[in-house]
């Protein structure tokens, strides 16, 4: 199966800056991925390398294993919804739905109709004086309505309220489900990322600090509270990925596949709000990662 | 017909969630063999979570021999749990009130008794990997 994304030592140069460098990844198709990095990590960057809009200045990408906008067919498997969801803002939705139909050979436009009559919204009214959930459903029902085999989604719901978030994702989840489109989706919002994902990337400064699927992550990944050791030794099969140490207490954030049986830790499950935090701590330097077995000097 | 409800913020993964749901109905008589769970996309629609989620919790469903998936049909209950005995869960309902009260008369806070009850929860139970 070919990836729904895979650079190699890819790079983006805005004047002397580097939005993207020496990026090396491979995000799996088929799946809902989340994309997830701080302010400035390039997701924004990358997702624009992958639809075409930007040209590499280091390395290369292919989508779905083309080179991307290469070919018309090349524009068609891929579906793209740029961030706060832009429309035309003079154009009714009839009109818009109308253009799409032109510019997509495989345009599906009983499904394009039947989703704009379930969102109630009407034909004669102009984008512009939508309301932002509004928007961002009209512009997810135009990337979906050409049929794409992937959908690339850059920040759909940070600008949307918690009810127009939630009818986004419902929708997303539901095209999912009846049409088995692949998603990929940048957001800071881990709570949603939480329930609609099933694979997670994280990137920090232009490389990948984290990545796998949702369950395993969270499966293998736990927070070691106990009374304060200067010098931690954790068995062969662990990982630490952060720790802390207050006056007489010592956190570890631990990554094992194997049960944790020192009974002198009590052991606690993450959300996926702490294990991005923590790998995003991690990659930026705040604490380094201690390989396993190794004594840890304070 | 069940609907499902996830509490995000209970560090229980959604499809365990899912699963632990069907148990609760079955054991509670609300699901009997030959009832239809709702469709995966039914339940996306409901929830607005990854249709993988779904299917994950009802292949485990399946696995356990409580469920069958019946192509095109939709997934059917086949498959019992005990139910809960209401007498059993009187007696132990009304010894763990006594057992409470002798714990603050022996001066504890609910705090401390929390921690208690959770610790050793978790050591009768294994969970967390804490065996």
């Amino acid at each position: 199966m070919s990836a729904a994304i895979e650079t190699t030592g890819l790079g983006k140069r805005y004047g002397r800056r580097w939005a993207l460098s020496d990026c090396t990844l491979s995000i799996p198709d088929g799946r809902v991925v989340g994309l997830v990095g701080p302010n400035g990590a390039g997701k924004s960057t990358l997702l624009h390398l992958a639809v075409g809009l930007l040209a590499p200045d280091a390395g290369s990408i292919s989508v779905l294993g083309g080179a991307p906008a290469s070919t018309p067919e090349q524009l068609q498997r891929v579906g793209f919804l740029a961030q706060e969801s832009p429309t035309y803002a003079r154009m009714t939705v009839a009109q818009h739905l109308r253009m799409g139909q032109w510019l997509n050979p495989t345009w599906d436009a009983e499904f394009a109709a039947s989703r704009i009559d379930e969102l109630g919204l009407d034909p004669a009214q102009r984008s512009g004086t939508l309301s932002g959930g509004q928007r961002a459903q009209l512009a997810l029902t135009l990337a979906v309505a050409k049929r794409p085999e992937l959908l690339i989604l850059d920040e759909p719901v940070a600008a949307l309220d918690p009810l127009a978030r939630w009818e986004f994702l419902q929708t997303l989840m539901t095209v999912v489900a009846t049409q088995g489109v692949g998603v990929v989706l940048s957001s800071h919002l881990i709570a949603d990322l939480e329930r609609a994902c099933d694979y997670l990337v994280v990137v920090v400064g232009g490389r990948v600090a984290l990545t796998g699927e949702v369950d395993e992550l969270l499966a293998s990944h736990h927070r070691l509270t106990g009374a304060r050791r200067d010098s931690v030794r954790v068995p062969a099969d662990q990982t630490v990925i952060t720790e802390s140490h207050a006056e007489k207490q010592t956190t570890l954030l631990v990554r094992t596949d194997k049960p944790i049986i020192d009974p002198a830790w009590t052991v606690s499950s993450l959300s996926l709000d702490d294990l991005v935090l923590a790998y995003m701590r991690q990659a930026r330097g705040d604490r380094p990662a201690k390989n396993a077995g190794l004594a840890v000097a304070r | 017909m069940i609907e499902f409800h996830l509490d995000s913020s209970s560090g229980v993964p959604t499809y365990a969630q899912l699963v632990q749901q069907v148990h609760q109905a079955l054991q509670l008589g609300m699901l009997e063999p030959g009832d239809r769970l709702p469709t995966a996309v039914q339940v996306v629609s409901s929830l607005a979570i990854n249709p993988n989620t779904v299917l994950k919790a009802y292949r485990d469903l399946e696995r356990e021999g409580l469920v069958r998936a019946r192509p095109g049909l939709g997934t059917f209950v086949v498959g019992q749990l005990p139910r809960t005995d209401p007498a059993a869960q009187a007696k132990f309902r009304k010894s763990m009130a006594s057992w409470l009260r002798s714990a603050r008369d022996a001066g504890l806070t609910a705090d401390e008794i929390e921690a208690i009850y959770h610790t050793t929860f978790r050591d009768a139970f294994g969970v967390e990997g804490v065996a």
